[in-house]
């Protein structure tokens, strides 16, 4: 059963669609639409103001965010997103400025951005939708990408190791750090609630599911049952270690909201007050 | 601490550096993102100092990607933004110089140029980078680029920079020697209203949310600017858009964007033609330079007048979208001489508008500037002497 309060945030939520952009891009069985919904239905049940509200997405699949949402919203270069935020956000504290990309966009060629955004604490929600892949060239090998999985540049399994995003954001000290799945768009939606009332930056990770390029070369081909394979093998574990975060063949994915701690300023805070004090003499 | 809320009128000693930097603050720019670079760092330094005090903001970025990036997305903010760079960094900042002009964001990238390709020569002359600010970017565009020669002229034509980029919703590429920006030299601050008179902002939307579409252009070809957080709720990309800002993936809607991206800029080039000339209205020849080379091919032309040589110095102050107008007008009297520290950049666009006429290149590699007889030399060559 729908409850009228779901039914209000869907009419809501479609009203935060660009909804003559449509048909969209992403592929049938693509799990970004569920990320994005989730989102969405966040800052409608916080009551964001939208016209204060802005998203900055970079290049890739997840990239496309940006185009749909019925938002002020920026459709960036490759790994720049961070960046074109960091500007817009020091220039205009009042905006609630959200970052909403992939793993390959916000890890590999924009790595560096992400790191120092998150130790200089911009006021920012970051969402990475991380589908293991880079599925827009054609399901290419990225920095996460788990250990021996097959992909387009990768046809004889990933020598490589994954990169472990939510350690490696605690290690920067964001005040909030949540790994969630798109089999889990509830729990994903209130940590999305959470995020968005907080204060610093906000990193969440969403595991997605990419059956046409990831999936299909990894025995996934099927969205249901690869979304089912990802639902069942996570473990919500919110005090999760370093070694958990891993994601590791043959393990489960740990998820959980695994940082959440209060900051009395943002980047932007400090900045403003030395601004003030010229402003007072 | 002491407020000091406006660029203070009268005479100062400044380098180009500083003289760059507080013409920034008087053209209203209040957001700068940079990383350090010598010979350009004393604009960031000055910058982190200055902009708090007039309520603007500097932030030292993690590289000139995100520099860039950044006064792109503070530009869209309804913010006043500028870099600075020198050539490894401007090379870096290529890729979303592209951003900013798909997206019609006006900004300001200052390129204190040394001697390279590579690290090159740090810190020393060079001005290499004049073709890279042309076509630096991938794709077709035209870009507005000017050129001071002094400290007193680099406060007063960043001013500039900052009105056209306003004007045109363009990043505007303000390129400087290391000479320039190093040198200490008496810089004329006019009174704040006689600034404020001059200073220009970006066009603003002026129909409701309904009917508003970000890329609807007025008969100059430039949309106005809707700023984020005014209730207009835009969207803009990089990709190739259509009015609404939305992605169009058709030849068509390319071919109409391009053009007018282009044509915005290139159908001013008279208008935007800035030049100084010296003794060429019965001048043979004539020596084209820019920067600091023009303050030394001045010298030279004035020898060669000595020599009963009827020598002209045209200095371009405005070296994108190239003043061909006035080479081809010149080109009619003079053949010439292009004296610039690269290996011909300037010299190759001389060439394409003097029909016959010689065109004598005085190249240096970099790393110092040239002698005043090395330009000489090539005045008499030209002049058969």
């Amino acid at each position: 059963m729908i409850s009228s309060e779901e039914k209000k945030v869907g009419q809501e939520i479609e009203s935060l669609l660009r909804t003559d952009r449509l048909p969209h891009v992403w592929c049938p069985g693509c799990g970004i639409g569920i990320a994005l919904g989730a989102l969405l239905r966040a800052m409608v049940r916080v009551g964001l103001d939208f016209d204060k509200t802005v998203m900055v997405s970079g290049i890739g699949c997840t990239g496309r965010a940006a185009g749909y949402v019925y938002l002020d919203s920026f459709h960036t270069t490759h790994g720049r997103a961070i960046p074109f935020a960091v500007g817009l956000k020091l220039a205009r504290p009042d905006l609630n400025v959200i970052v909403f990309s992939g793993d390959g966009d916000l890890f590999a060629i924009g790595g560096n951005h992400i790191l120092h955004a998150a130790r200089r604490n911009h006021d920012m929600l970051v969402v990475c939708v991380n589908n293991y892949n880079y599925g827009m060239t054609g399901g290419q090998h990225g920095p996460t990408t788990p250990s021996g999985a097959f992909t387009s540049t990768t046809p004889y399994g990933n020598p490589e190791r994954p990169m472990n995003l939510p350690h490696l954001m605690i290690s920067l000290n964001a005040p909030f750090v949540a790994r969630w799945t798109v089999a889990h768009p509830r729990r994903l939606m209130r940590s999305f609630e959470k995020a968005l009332q907080r204060k610093g930056f906000r990193f969440i990770e969403v595991i997605s599911i990419c059956p046409t390029e990831f999936g299909r070369k990894n025995k996934m081909r099927d969205p249901l049952q690869y979304l089912m394979s990802i639902k069942e093998n996570s473990v919500v574990k919110h005090d999760a270690s370093f070694e958990e975060m891993e994601i590791r063949p043959n393990k489960p994915i740990v998820v959980g909201d695994f940082r959440d701690v209060k900051v009395e300023e943002s980047y932007e805070d400090v900045y403003y007050k030395i601004i003030r004090r010229f402003e007072d003499a | 601490m002491k407020s000091k809320s406006v660029v203070p009128e009268g005479i100062h000693f400044w380098s180009g550096n500083v003289a760059a930097a507080e013409g920034a603050i008087a053209a209203g720019c209040r957001f700068y993102a940079g990383y350090p670079i010598t010979p350009s760092s004393e604009i960031a330094e000055h910058m982190a100092a200055r902009l708090p005090q007039v309520g603007g903001k500097f932030i030292e970025m993690e590289d000139e990607l995100g520099s860039m990036a950044a006064i792109i997305g503070a530009s869209w903010g309804g913010v006043k933004s500028m870099t600075a760079t020198s050539g490894p960094g401007f090379s870096l900042m290529q890729e979303n110089i592209g951003l900013a002009i798909m997206m019609e964001a006006p900004c300001v990238v200052v390129d204190v140029q040394r001697a390279a390709p590579s690290t090159g020569l740090p810190t020393m002359i060079g001005q290499g980078d004049v073709m890279q600010a042309r076509f630096g970017s991938h794709g077709s565009y035209d870009i507005i680029a000017l050129y001071p020669n002094s400290p007193n002229e680099a406060f007063h034509l960043v001013i500039d920079a900052f009105n056209l980029a306003e004007k045109f919703r363009t990043p505007v590429i303000f390129l400087m020697d290391e000479v320039i920006a190093h040198m200490y030299e008496k810089v004329h601050v006019p009174p704040p209203e006689e600034i404020e008179k001059k200073i220009v902002w970006r066009k603003t939307p002026k129909v409701p949310r309904e009917r508003f579409k970000p890329y609807e252009y007025d008969e100059d070809l430039i949309p106005p600017m809707p700023i984020a957080g005014q209730g207009y709720r835009f969207h803009t990309t990089g990709l190739t858009h259509d009015e609404r800002g939305y992605p169009n993936m058709s030849p068509e809607a390319q071919e109409k964007l391009i053009k007018r991206i282009y044509e915005k800029i290139s159908s001013r080039r008279e208008d935007l033609a800035k030049v100084e000339t010296h003794l060429c209205d019965d001048a043979e020849v004539v020596v084209v330079a820019y920067g600091i080379t023009s303050r030394i091919a001045k010298m030279a032309v004035d020898l060669a007048r000595k020599e009963g040589i009827k020598a002209g110095l045209l200095r371009l102050i405005t070296i994108w979208p190239f003043p061909s107008h006035i080479i081809k007008k010149l080109a009619e009297q003079a053949d010439f001489v292009v004296a610039e520290i690269n290996h011909g950049q300037i010299s190759r666009e001389v060439e394409r508008h003097t029909g016959a006429r010689k065109v004598k290149l005085v190249p240096r590699m970099g790393g110092t500037v040239h002698r005043p007889e090395e330009i000489l030399r090539g005045i008499r060559e030209v002049a058969g002497r």
